[in-house]
This record gives C-alpha cells, sequence and structure tokens, in this order.
C-alpha cells in the first residue's frame, strides 16, 4: 500500500514536470494556455495527494486555491486579454522548439543530479518531489528566457511558482498564511502584469518585448 | 615462430614494392603485384587468424635494429592477432579486387610500388613492441597511403587533400610521440613491456590520453580531427580508398587501445565522459554530413566517420565500466566495439568497391548524373544493396550485430556509480540510435540515386557490369557479412582472448549455447539469434511467394510509369539526391550544418530560368580550422623574412639557440 | 510432445496476427465512418480488396528493376516476422527468444528501408518524395524508439518481450516513465503506421502523402502483398503497446487451453479497444504539416529520454 502512495505521488508529480514540457512545445496562444490550466489541475492533483498521504488538510486548501486561481480564473482571464488585446495566435521562439526541449532536458538532468546528491538522506517522498519541484522552476524559467511573448512569460512565470508549491506541499507543507500570501503574490503580479501589458499595448501597438528593445536602442 | 613468419611476410612486401619499381612498365606488372600481395595477405590472415583461435601464447621476438640500446621489439598477443586478421582480411579483399580494377590505372608507376608498402606499414604497427618501431611502422603506413593519395595528383583538388593530409598526419604522430614519450619517462624506457610495468602519475595519464586521442584519434577521423579524410580518401583509387577508410582506420583504433587500455594502467572513469561525448558527436556530425554530399566516395568516407564514432562509443562504454571494476560489462562494450570495428572494415571495403565500379563504368562521382545502374550492373547493384543493408544495422546482417551489442552495454549503465555516466549513457545511447536512422537514411538514398531510377546523364544510360575479379571480391566481402550477421557466436569467441587480455575478463562462451544464439548477460536478459532470424525471414518469403503465385494471378504487363497520371520522359524530373536530402537538411540544418537554401525564382514573364543554390558548410572547419590556418600563414609570412639575414645573424641565431638550450639544462639539472 | 506444442503455439501466432490484421484496418475504417455519421464499408473489406488486387494483373512500369518485383515480399516477409515475434495471447511461444524488442524495430527498420528503395526504383518525382519524406521520419522515429526500449528494458531488467510481458504482470505499478514511455510509443506508432496527424491513410492528395506517395506505381499482387504488410504493421503496434503495457489475460508459463483460450479472447479485446482508441484520436485532430512532424517525433525522443532520466529519481528502482 506503501508504495502505491509513492507510485501516484511520483506519477502526479512527473505529470507536472510533463506538462511543463508541453509548455515548452506549444506554438499557438490558445493551446499554451490550455495546457497550462493543465498543469493547474495535475498540481491540484498532486498537492492533493499530498494532504490525503501526510495526513495533513491544510494541504487542501492549497490545492483548492490552486484549482480555483490558476486552473480556471487566471487561464480564462490571460485568453480575455489575448483575445481584447487581438494579440497574435502564434508564439515566437528565441532559437526553435527542438533546441528549447533538449535545453529542458538538460535542465532536468542538472536537477535530479543536484536535489538527488544534496538530498541523500531525506525522506524519499520529499526527495523526488523536490527532484521534480526544481525541474519546474528551470523548464518555467527556461521558458521564460526562450519566448519572446509577454503572454507566454507570464505563463512561464507562474509555472514556476507551481514548482515553487510543488516543493512546498512535499516538504511536509508550508503554513497556510505562507502559502495564501504566495497564492496573492501571484495574483498581484499577475495583475501588474496585466496592466503592464495593456499599457505597452496602448504605447508601442504590440505585445513584442522587441518593441521595447526596440523603444530602448537595443537592438539584437 | 608466428612473429618471424609475419616477419618475414612483411619483408616480402617490402620486396615486391621493389619489384614492383623495377617492373612497373610491364604490362604484366600490375597482374603480378597485386597477385603477390593477395597471397602474402592471405598468408598473414591464415597465420593471425590461427594464433587467435588457437589461443597461443604471447611472442616476442627481438631484432638488433633501430635504437642500438633497445633494439626493434616485435610481439604478437590477442590483439595484434585480432587487427591482423582484420587488416588482412581488407588486404586480401582489395587485392583481389585490384586484380580486375587495377588494370583501369593511368599510371600503375604511380600505385604499384607504394601499395605493398602500405600493407607492409600496417602489418608492422600491429606487431610492434616498442615506442620507436611503433613509430616507425606509422610513419611508413602515413607517408605510403599518402603518396598513394597523391595517384592522381593532376586533380587540384587531389593534390590539395594530399597536402592537408600530410599536414595532419604529422600532427598526430607528432601527439604520439609526445605521449610515448611522456610514457617513457625521464629514462627512456621505450619497449612497451616496460611501460606496462611502470607507474605513471595522475596528470600524466591525463595527458597521454589526451595526446592518443589526438594522435590515433586524428588518424581514425574522430570529430574535430576528421577534416582531412573526406578529402583524402576518396581522392585515391578506390580500392586503396577501401583501404584506408576500412582497415587503416582500424589501425588507428588499435593504436588507442594499446596506448589507453593497455600501456596506461587502471582507467579513471572521467577519460570514458570526454570519450563518449566525443565519440557521439562524431557519430552523428559523421553521417549528418555524409547525407549531403553529392560524391560517392566522399559519402562513404564521411560515414566512415560515423562508424569510427560509433566503435570509440563502444571503447569509451568499456573505460568507464573497467574504471569502476564492471569486468563483465566492460567486455561485454568493448566486444561490441571490436566487432563493429570488424564489421566495418568488411562493408566500407564493400561499398568502396562498389564505388569503384560505378566510377569506372560511368566515369562520374557525382551522384547526381548516376541512375537506372541497377538495370545496367545488376551484380554490383546486389552486393552494393547487401553493403548498404550492412551498414545501415539491419537484422538478419552483420552490421545490426554489432549495435544490438553496444545497446545491449548501454543498458549496462545504471549499474555505474557516478552520476555523470548514468545521465550520460543514456543520451549516448540516444545518439547512437539517431546515428544509425541517419545512416539508413543516407544510404536509402545513395543506392536509390545511384542504382535506381532513370539515368540522369549519358554517362549512366551506357555502363556495363564490371569485371569478375571485382566482383569475386565483392561477393566475397558480402558472403562474410552475411555470415557474421548469423553466425555471432563465432567472432564473439575469437574476440573472447582479446577481451580477457584488457579488461580482465571476456563474455560468456557463446559457441556451447543452443541453436547458435548470443546471449551477452543472462537469457532472461536478452538474446538475439541471427540464423534463426534469417531462416524466418528466407521462409516467409518463400512461402509467401509460393502462396502468391498458386493462389493469385500471374499476368503481367509493361506500361509506362503511372504516377498519379502525369509521368515525365525526362529524366530530370525524378527526385535528385540534393532533394532528397532536403528534409534532414531542414530539420538539422540551421543549428549543425550551417544549411542555406536560396531560391531565385525569376518573374513571370522573364525566361531566366529559376535557381535554388544549397550550401552546406563544415561547421568545424570554419570554427576550429580556418582561425588555426590563417595563423599559420600570418606567422609563415613573418618567418619567411628570416631567409634573407646576414650571415652574423643566421650566426647570432645559432649562438642563441646554443645558449638557451644550455640554459634549459643548467635548470633542469 | 513439449515441443510439438510450443511449435504448433508459434504457428497459430503467425497465422493469427496474418489473418486478424485486415480485420483491424476494417473495424478503424468502419469506426471512423460512424464517428463521422457515414455508413462505412463493412469490417471484412479489406479481405476483400486483398482478394480482389490479387486476383488483378500487374501493371509493371517499364523500367522497373528485379528489386521493385521481389521488394513487397521483402516487406512482407520481414514485417511478419517482427508481428510474430511480439507475445499476443501467449507469452513463452518457442522463438521468442529468437529476436528481443530492439531486433523487432530494426526488422521494421529493414521492411522501412525496402519500401523506401521501391520507392524509387521507377524513377518518378512522387516516390522520391515519399521515400525522403518516410527515411527523414524514420530517422527520429528510430531512436524514440529505442529511448522506448532502454525504459523499460531498464524497468523490467530485460529485452525479451515474453521476460518484460511476465514483469510487467507480476509487478504492475503506477510510473512516471511508463506513462512517458506509452506516449512516446504512441506517437511512434502513429508516425510508422502513416496514420493522421503524420500522413493521411486515406489520402490521394499528392503532396501530402508519404506511404502512398512511395507505393503509387504497385499494383495487382504486389499491391496486396504490401497493404498486407501495412495492416500487419498496426497490428503489430498495437499488440506491442498491449503487450507492454497492458499485459492482462496473457498466457504464460506452462499454459492450459483455457489460459489460451483467456489469452486470445483478452487480446481481441484490446485490438478492438486500440483501434477504437486510435480512431477516437485520428477523427479529433488535424493533420500536420510535413516539417511540423520532425518536431512532435522529437517529442517522443524527449519523452523516452526524459523517461530514462526519471527513472533514476524512482524509488524502488
Amino acid at each position: 500500500m506503501e508504495r502505491f502512495l509513492l507510485d501516484v505521488a511520483h506519477l502526479l508529480a512527473g505529470g507536472l514536470v510533463l506538462t511543463s514540457f508541453m509548455l515548452l512545445y506549444q506554438t499557438r496562444m490558445s493551446s499554451l494556455l490550455a495546457v497550462f490550466a493543465l498543469q493547474a489541475v495535475v498540481l491540484t492533483l498532486s498537492v492533493a495527494w499530498q494532504a490525503h498521504v501526510q495526513n495533513a488538510p491544510h494541504l487542501y486548501i492549497t490545492a483548492g486555491i490552486a484549482l480555483v486561481l490558476k486552473a480556471i480564473i487566471i487561464p480564462y482571464a490571460l485568453s480575455r486579454v489575448v483575445r481584447s488585446l487581438g494579440i497574435h495566435r502564434s508564439i515566437e521562439t528565441v532559437g526553435g522548439i527542438g533546441p528549447t526541449m533538449l535545453a529542458g532536458m538538460g535542465c532536468v538532468a542538472l536537477s535530479m543530479v543536484v536535489m538527488l546528491k544534496a538530498t541523500a538522506t531525506a525522506n524519499p517522498l520529499a526527495r523526488e518531489d523536490l527532484a521534480f519541484a526544481l525541474s519546474v522552476v528551470l523548464l518555467g524559467l527556461l521558458m521564460m528566457v526562450t519566448r519572446r511573448n509577454a503572454v507566454s512569460q507570464i505563463v512561464g512565470f507562474m509555472s514556476i511558482e507551481n514548482g515553487l508549491i510543488l516543493a512546498a506541499a512535499g516538504a511536509k507543507g508550508m503554513p497556510l498564511v505562507v502559502e495564501i500570501s504566495v497564492a496573492f503574490s501571484v495574483l498581484v503580479a499577475f495583475i501588474v502584469i496585466g496592466v503592464f501589458l495593456f499599457r505597452i499595448r496602448e504605447r508601442f501597438d504590440s505585445v513584442e518585448l522587441q518593441a521595447l528593445d526596440d523603444f530602448r536602442g537595443e537592438r539584437r | 615462430m608466428a612473429v618471424s613468419a609475419t616477419l618475414a611476410a612483411i619483408a616480402v612486401l617490402l620486396g615486391t614494392a621493389a619489384l614492383a619499381i623495377a617492373i612497373h612498365r610491364r604490362p604484366f606488372a600490375t597482374v603480378l603485384i597485386y597477385c603477390i600481395c593477395l597471397g602474402v595477405c592471405l598468408v598473414l590472415l591464415a597465420l593471425a587468424g590461427t594464433s587467435l583461435i588457437e589461443r597461443g601464447p604471447v611472442q616476442h621476438l627481438t631484432l638488433p635494429i633501430g635504437l642500438p640500446w633497445l633494439g626493434a621489439r616485435f610481439r604478437i598477443d590477442a590483439l595484434s592477432a585480432f587487427f591482423q586478421v582484420v587488416i588482412n582480411l581488407g588486404g586480401a579483399a582489395a587485392s583481389l579486387y585490384a586484380l580486375g580494377y587495377g588494370r583501369h590505372e593511368e599510371a600503375p608507376g604511380r600505385v604499384l610500388p607504394f601499395y605493398p608498402v602500405f600493407l607492409a606499414g600496417m602489418n608492422l604497427v600491429l606487431v610492434a613492441d616498442d615506442a620507436f618501431t611503433f613509430l616507425v611502422a606509422w610513419e611508413f603506413m602515413s607517408l605510403s597511403s599518402w603518396a598513394l593519395v597523391l595517384a592522381h595528383h593532376h586533380d587540384r583538388e587531389n593534390a590539395e587533400a594530399g597536402y592537408i593530409y600530410i599536414l595532419m598526419a604529422s600532427f598526430g604522430t607528432f601527439a604520439l610521440l609526445l605521449a610515448f614519450g611522456l610514457l617513457a619517462g625521464p629514462s627512456g624506457q621505450y619497449a612497451f613491456g616496460d611501460i606496462r610495468d611502470m607507474a605513471h602519475a595522475g596528470w600524466l595519464e591525463g595527458l597521454v590520453l589526451v595526446l592518443a586521442l589526438v594522435g590515433a584519434g586524428s588518424k581514425a577521423g574522430l570529430v574535430p580531427l576528421h577534416v582531412w579524410l573526406p578529402l583524402a580518401h576518396p581522392a585515391a583509387p578506390s580500392h586503396v580508398s577501401a583501404l584506408m577508410s576500412g582497415v587503416m582506420t582500424k589501425v588507428a583504433i588499435y593504436g588507442f587501445i594499446r596506448i589507453v587500455f593497455d600501456l596506461l594502467g587502471q582507467p579513471r572513469w572521467w577519460w570514458s565522459l570526454v570519450i563518449l561525448g566525443l565519440a557521439s558527436v562524431t557519430a552523428v556530425i559523421g553521417v549528418l554530413y555524409a547525407l549531403m554530399q553529392r560524391d560517392l566516395k566522399r559519402l562513404l568516407a564521411y560515414s566512415t566517420v560515423e562508424n569510427i564514432g560509433i566503435v570509440f562509443i563502444g571503447l569509451g562504454l568499456a573505460l568507464a565500466f573497467t574504471a569502476n571494476n564492471m569486468a563483465a560489462p566492460a567486455a561485454l562494450a568493448f566486444t561490441a566495439a571490436l566487432f563493429h570495428a570488424f564489421n566495418h572494415a568488411l562493408f566500407k571495403s564493400l561499398l568502396f568497391f562498389g564505388a569503384g565500379a560505378v566510377l569506372t563504368a560511368t566515369g562520374a562521382r557525382d551522384i547526381e548524373k548516376l541512375g537506372g545502374l541497377i538495370l545496367r550492373m545488376p551484380q554490383t547493384a546486389f552486393v552494393f544493396l547487401g553493403g548498404v543493408l550492412a551498414i545501415s544495422a539491419l537484422p538478419p546482417l552483420n552490421g545490426f550485430v554489432s549495435e544490438w551489442l553496444m545497446f545491449q552495454a548501454v543498458l549496462l549503465s545504471p549499474d555505474l556509480p557516478q552520476w555523470g555516466l548514468k545521465l550520460a549513457v543514456p543520451a549516448v545511447g540516444a545518439m547512437l540510435a539517431l546515428a544509425a536512422a541517419l545512416s539508413a537514411a543516407c544510404f536509402v538514398r545513395a543506392f536509390g540515386i545511384v542504382f535506381l531510377g532513370r539515368p540522369r546523364a549519358p554517362e549512366a544510360a551506357t555502363a556495363i557490369e564490371t569485371d569478375s575479379a571485382s566482383r569475386a571480391s565483392m561477393f566475397t566481402l558480402l558472403g562474410l557479412c552475411l555470415a557474421a550477421g548469423i553466425l555471432p557466436g563465432l567472432l564473439i569467441d575469437a574476440i573472447a582472448p582479446v577481451a580477457a587480455g584488457l579488461v580482465g575478463q571476456s563474455m560468456p562462451p557463446q559457441a556451447s549455447i543452443s541453436g547458435w544464439s548470443i546471449v551477452p548477460v543472462a537469457e532472461s536478459r536478452s538474446s538475439y539469434n541471427g540464423l534463426l532470424v534469417f531462416g524466418f525471414i528466407t521462409v516467409s518469403t518463400l512461402v509467401t511467394i509460393q502462396f502468391i503465385h498458386r493462389f493469385a494471378s500471374s499476368a503481367l504487363r509493361r506500361a509506362p510509369p503511372w504516377d498519379c497520371g502525369f509521368p515525365s520522359a525526362d529524366p530530370a524530373t525524378q527526385y535528385t539526391a540534393d532533394s532528397f536530402a532536403q528534409p534532414v537538411r531542414r530539420v538539422f540544418g540551421e543549428s549543425v550544418l550551417l544549411a542555406r537554401d536560396e531560391v531565385d525564382m525569376s518573374p513571370p514573364g522573364d525566361p531566366r530560368p529559376s535557381r535554388l543554390t544549397v550550401t552546406v558548410r563544415d561547421v568545424i572547419w570554419e570554427t576550429a580550422y580556418a582561425p588555426i590556418s590563417n595563423l599559420i600563414s600570418r606567422t609563415a609570412e613573418q618567418l619567411n623574412h628570416l631567409q634573407f639575414l646576414s650571415i652574423r645573424r643566421y650566426l647570432s641565431l645559432v649562438f642563441g639557440a646554443l645558449i638557451v638550450l644550455l640554459l634549459g639544462v643548467a635548470v633542469w639539472a | 510432445m513439449g515441443l510439438i506444442l510450443d511449435l504448433a503455439v508459434q504457428g497459430v501466432q503467425m497465422v493469427l496476427v496474418l489473418a486478424l490484421a485486415p480485420l483491424l484496418l476494417g473495424l478503424t475504417r468502419k469506426v471512423k465512418a460512424r464517428l463521422l455519421r457515414r455508413q462505412g464499408p463493412s469490417l471484412l473489406q479489406p479481405y476483400r480488396d486483398l482478394v480482389r488486387l490479387a486476383r488483378k494483373e500487374v501493371v509493371l512500369a517499364e523500367n522497373a528493376s528485379w528489386l521493385f518485383r521481389s521488394g513487397p515480399y521483402m516487406i512482407f516477409a520481414a514485417t511478419w516476422v517482427a508481428a510474430a515475434l511480439v507475445p499476443t495471447f501467449a507469452t513463452g511461444l518457442h522463438f521468442s527468444w529468437t529476436a528481443d524488442l530492439i531486433a523487432i524495430a530494426a526488422l521494421l527498420g529493414t521492411a522501412r528501408v525496402f519500401l523506401a528503395l521501391v520507392g524509387m526504383d521507377v524513377g518518378t518525382s512522387f516516390g522520391g518524395i515519399g521515400s525522403s519524406r518516410e527515411m527523414m521520419f524514420a530517422s527520429l522515429a528510430e531512436p524514440a524508439m529505442i529511448m522506448i526500449v532502454f525504459v523499460v528494458a531498464l524497468v523490467a531488467g530485460s529485452t525479451q518481450l515474453s521476460h518484460i510481458a511476465i514483469f510487467m504482470q507480476e509487478h504492475a505499478s503506477l510510473r512516471v516513465s511508463l506513462g512517458l514511455a506509452l506516449v512516446a510509443l504512441v506517437i511512434v506508432a502513429l508516425a510508422e503506421n502513416a496514420r493522421i496527424p503524420v500522413d493521411n491513410p486515406a489520402t490521394h492528395l499528392e503532396l501530402t502523402m508519404v506511404h502512398e506517395a512511395m507505393v503509387l506505381e504497385y499494383s495487382g499482387r504486389h499491391l496486396a502483398v504490401i497493404e498486407l504488410a501495412a495492416a500487419l504493421k498496426l497490428l503489430l503496434y498495437v499488440s506491442l503497446i498491449g503487450c507492454i503495457f497492458f499485459p492482462w489475460g496473457i498466457a504464460s508459463g506452462e499454459a492450459g487451453p483455457t489460459a489460451y483460450a483467456i489469452g486470445v479472447a483478452t487480446y481481441l479485446v484490446k485490438l478492438a479497444v486500440g483501434g477504437f482508441l486510435l480512431v477516437v484520436l485520428e477523427t479529433s485532430i488535424a493533420k500536420m504539416r510535413v516539417f511540423r512532424v520532425p518536431e512532435f517525433l522529437g517529442a517522443a525522443l524527449m519523452l523516452g529520454l526524459l523517461g530514462t532520466l526519471l527513472l533514476f529519481v524512482s524509488r524502488t528502482f
């Protein structure tokens, strides 16, 4: 039975890494947001499972926040933003899908080595979760680095946050207050970025970051 | 006994070279010289084969020539014997082929004397047992092959290839010289036996590894030292190309194994990481460039680069396992590497012979001018197809067996304790699979464009089948490819003493397993039976044919091609080699190949033809060699001034050099 | 006696795969038609097609070579042997130790190389385009397949399909790596069988077809053999997925007639479910542009590699 509990936790955490790769693979805005919602659902399941395994009811609340905020509200809001701004439906990438995926593999390998070495004596459940969480964080960063489009950068940022929640849930949970504050800070960041997006749009008539670079006189 | 017989045979080869100088103008010279070479190679093959199979003792011999305090030492152990088998098999096949092919040679005086020397040099490297003899033999091999590359020196391209080849060869020998110097230590123990007994410092071993990689790797064609290979190998006459690609690269691998596995003592685990990285890059880059070539022989040369990468992957894995005292997996990886080296000698020689036959029949090296040769040269097409299947690692031929063994070795990698290796080896396995799949694409393209379709130029339309000696040689090689593919156990058992001597253990004996299966580790883990797969395929093909001929209609009508209703009589409408490679060029093009497709479409009404220009540049040449070459020519320009000094200035240079050397001695002491 | 029984089981397997392959094809066509609210042809239509093709005369291009005439049989034989080595209803087949999963993948490679070669034989532009694209897809699908083999072999400790199936039966567990391998294998299977989104089996729009372009010049009995080989390949991949990831019901060891009967019944159910899911997937997505396919297959390769990497964090490994 214990093994089954572990296997499911492992499967869900791995699913989170997989959805991070799916985020990297997408080239269309609508499917990107759909995959992001999917990632939030997987995160919810993963956190809820941790709550079940660790017998920690407050984690259910975390799961609920993730579900409502990230799987429903934010994707919906973002897709409205995309539609109302008339943002181009395809995503421009820096350096192609293939090389990005390869770099992603490198990130995963790196986080495996680092985490498994650093936490050799830790509880296996937490240990694996940490390795996966670091991978998700790195993949989110990679996504922010390799996308030219502001919306996909927001998505990358929020997938980093997903990784952090996974790590926190695995490490015997963090206090609910911190939890809620993190969730709200994400919401605030989202709002700020959303407003910022509108401003960019107003001034430069585009959400390509290229436009900002041009404005600063920094041509690549 | 075996050593002296081998040396006598080598001496006969050298004598043949002298004979060739004397008689090369006579009409019978070609046949005579190649007959002698064929005979001597067969004798050497028999000698080495018996000592390998009988597992005879290691034999020594010292001759009073060479360095006065050392003499010339010779030794034959299992490793030497195995490589002697590979080399003389290739040599015999090439000599047999040359009995027919050599008759088309315009200037036999430029080929005949060097050919026996080349064979002698390669054999001598394998039996040398001290650094001095080894290097002399190595240079013999390099210089004679260089002379053979320059056989058709009127071609400007060939002259340039010869120049780059001699540069790289000297560079490689220099690296080997340094390596042996470091190994011999301050007291100058140049005999291999002494080096083996000595203990070396850790940094020194690392340095020797790098030098051995540079020295042997440049001869074998490891990326980034491969640049000369696709230029030089195709420049020589085809039977020599086959020897250089199929056989001489094996001598280089022998040199690497001798230094790293035999002389250097216990390896460190990070060595294998270096080798695996280089080797997997070599395999993929080699085959990608092979896929882009339009010259059939150059395509084959690039594919040699790929196969060398595969052999080195096996050697790297063997080093990784040896470093962790895992003798059984190390034996598996090592056997896979040697098996692949043997296979490559067979099928690469075969393919070069086929390319030579096509070249003689059509006079065209550019495959865009060929096509439809399967109808004009059915037998050559058949053996070439066999070679294509073998090199693409397809069952039931031999290429598949060695790659299968290699994959089995990769699958044992999770037992390695180092995290770096644990994570790197599966990636290397992916690169290996990628190289194998790309090589299938590469050779489908080569065979499809050269032999299938319709002739693209008049040369191809009038080709005739090649002569019987060439065909005999190619069919023999194909037979050996098939034999090694369906009875791999025999070869694995023959390699066993080599592995036992160098990695401490050998694969479990395969001859005793029922039904000729091969079982690398345990039967529950994996097994493969080439004989049964071959039998299955043959039987089910026959059953199908029987069934179809009994129950289906046997009516047949010849008609123009269908081609969706729009067949065009012009052969220019066929897919070309460049268009076949286009998808791969597009997938890997930007990052690896620096490929550019430029389309110049003329506007409507303009009678100018539209043009598609494809350029593929060698990324390694541009990043690594062009700067060095510029630097060297600039330095040479500067040093040029030294030629016009006064006597006094020259004397002062000599004086200065002397003082510096003396100072060096003073400080050293 | 035991040997005879083993041989009989092996023989039954070879005949079974051959007999069922067109049925699976018919099932996919029927379900697809029903999903599109068409009536669709009968389940047995592929058999009738094969018989019809076999009865027709062969129209051979004037410059077709011996390779063109012998190619279909080579393709068929290699595919048939590969399909016969995948455990379908029983594991301990007499010849299952002949070739492991890597060898089965390579046998399919042999078939593919012959297919690509015969596509170029007559020297038409369509044949060339098909062969070229097929080999490009294969150059990514094969490494992906090998990585899937790695994942499965590292979990089960064997590359022998019989051992893998028995291991999976006994140690069934949820694993991330196996999930990734399953997704990757589905992608590879779609590409190898020329299904949507990689290729369209129903199309005759020349510029989008790959498989059909290679066999364009074939007719009569040759075409029948090639079509049967294609159907076998589809069956092979469905059975492979069933045998590795859903090995329930496969008779193993010294099985009696009831176990074999259960094995055959579950195998039929698996085939039906597999075919149904394939069609549902096909009808719900659109065909990709050709140069989107390398990314799709590259994703399979990445999933395989990711699967091997994740094995190392798996505690039970």
